[in-house]
């Protein structure tokens, strides 16, 4: 079929329809490298703005790290720019091997297998360990990606409400017929910040004879004592049976992912997960510089331990300020605001003032719970807060959502 | 026979102690209030109601029924037990 006129039309409908909707996602241009302090182009074509980045994913500050810069360039220098093939053909070099029991050691787990990305981890790990005399029970708010490769894979799945540890225990209680139960979670989870109870879950999962899948994207690298993750806030290293994890976040911020677990789970991923067997080998200057990633956060807490203390700060400040932060201990520090149109407005003001965020709403939040999502970084200084928070009290005041809860808000602003 | 109200009740009170988390969200949920696109329960979700579905009425609803339309609100869904029970 050639692309008619009539094609061309349904597309630009829908299209339409996603702008009508509100839902149209735009992208800023970014004249600088990832950090603290971006250059930004927006809307396309304006002069340059100078920005403090409050929701990048570089809790570490480590993506433009000159170590980790140092370390790609010799990368590229030694091992070359693509390798044109797949890992199980010529795609595999020493330095995916070394990657690879780098993270294994530092997750304390039995092996790690590389992905191109976290999503394609998750897209294949449940159709390579899973069939259809199993069960999958998931908490209902795990990540897009987990979503995706659970519906690729033929096992029967179950859901139970976010963090009710009751309701789990009902769900692993149903469904003891099965051959094999796996409980799915984030262990913090992307837009609230909050933390999975793993150790309530891992107990559960002994008593019910589940295994568990843990998706640490937004927790490797920071969350725990020595930055291993949320397995090991809650003092479960070694008992997490899957743990799914990204390159692209604290661990440099480029791309990659991994499954790291059970040694027999992760054959069966190299044997059988399609996105291991048909996408592209991670390319080797992404490795490297990961690689000295892995160095740098095995070596010292420095920069975990700085995360935290801006973490502290920046919730302390805004909730004195009069924002409704949701409570937590995390990086990511979502600004209440319920609804979705207030979320828009305070963002756009926010970044007149040189202060990058995003509005999230409905459909990437539940209905009515429209919110700012601010991410600390250990690039972040003292500096950068303090000018971050005197624009959101300014914003706010604006506003006048200083002070309000909840319920003042909707009923001010509506839902 | 199946007892239309006391099945609208049964699926009214799996919905609510399923899906629903706040207790005045719960108590504002109608047989008309659209579950699915109205943001309540999310289409992936939806698999837990069928089952439970099945195995309370001793019924198979194929997938190519289990629609989020046909599950969007109580009172479709209540149709659609009827359906398949054949009344």
């Amino acid at each position: 079929m050639a692309y008619s006129d009539k094609v061309r039309e349904h597309y630009k409908k829908t299209i339409a329809e996603i702008r009508e909707g509100g839902l149209f996602k735009e992208e800023r241009f970014i004249h600088s490298p990832q950090a603290a302090d971006i250059k930004v182009e927006y809307p396309e074509g304006s002069e340059l703005a100078s920005l403090i980045n409050m929701c990048a994913n570089n809790y570490l500050g480590l993506s433009s790290h000159p170590e980790v810069i140092k370390a790609a360039h010799d990368g590229l220098d030694s091992r070359g720019y693509g390798m044109s093939s797949v890992r199980f053909i010529c795609g595999t070099q020493d330095i995916h091997r070394e990657l690879q029991d780098k993270l294994t050691k530092f997750l304390g787990t039995e092996d790690t297998v590389l992905f191109p990305s976290c999503m394609d981890a998750n897209a294949g790990v449940f159709e390579a360990i899973l069939g259809e005399e199993d069960v999958i029970i998931a908490d209902r708010l795990v990540h897009a990606s987990l979503i995706d490769g659970i519906r690729l894979c033929k096992a029967a799945y179950d859901s139970f409400k976010h963090m009710n540890m009751a309701h789990l225990e009902q769900k692993l209680e149903m469904h003891q017929d099965k051959r094999i139960r796996l409980v799915v979670t984030d262990g913090v989870f992307s837009m609230d910040g909050d933390f999975a109870p793993l150790d309530k879950m891992v107990e559960l999962c002994e008593r019910y004879d589940s295994m568990i899948l843990l998706d640490d994207s937004h927790a490797t690298g920071f969350i725990g004592k020595t930055g291993k993750g949320t397995h090991e806030h809650f003092g479960v290293v070694g008992k997490i049976d899957v743990i799914t994890t990204t390159l692209g976040k604290a661990l440099g911020g480029a791309s990659g992912g991994c499954v790291s677990g059970r040694a027999e789970i992760v054959e069966m991923c190299k044997q059988r997960a399609r996105p291991y067997l048909f996408s592209n080998t991670m390319p080797p200057v992404i490795v490297a510089a990961a690689s000295k990633v892995m160095d740098i956060i095995s070596q010292t807490t420095e920069r975990r331990d700085k995360l935290e203390q801006n973490t502290k700060y920046f919730r302390e400040k805004m909730t004195e300020a009069g924002f409704d932060i949701r409570p937590g201990e995390t990086p990511i520090v979502p600004v209440m605001l319920y609804n979705a149109q207030l979320s828009q407005d305070i963002a756009h003001d926010l970044y007149a003032e040189g202060i990058y965020v995003i509005g999230f709403f409905y459909p990437v939040v539940p209905q009515g719970q429209a919110r700012i999502r601010c991410q600390l970084s250990a690039a972040h200084e003292r500096e950068h807060l303090d000018k971050a928070i005197a624009a959101f009290k300014k914003i706010g005041a604006k506003h006048g959502i200083l002070g309000l809860k909840k319920k003042e808000i909707i009923e001010k602003f509506g839902l | 026979m199946l007892d239309e109200k006391q099945l609208k009740d049964t699926v009214l009170a799996y919905v609510k102690e399923e899906y629903v988390e706040d207790e005045d969200e719960a108590d504002e949920l109608t047989p008309d209030t659209p579950l699915i696109s109205g943001g309540i329960v999310d289409s992936f979700s939806m698999v837990s109601l069928k089952v439970f579905l099945e195995k309370r009425y001793h019924i198979q609803i194929p997938n190519a029924d289990a629609t989020p339309q046909s599950f969007d609100t109580v009172n479709k869904i209540v149709e659609l037990v009827k359906r398949f029970k054949g009344e």
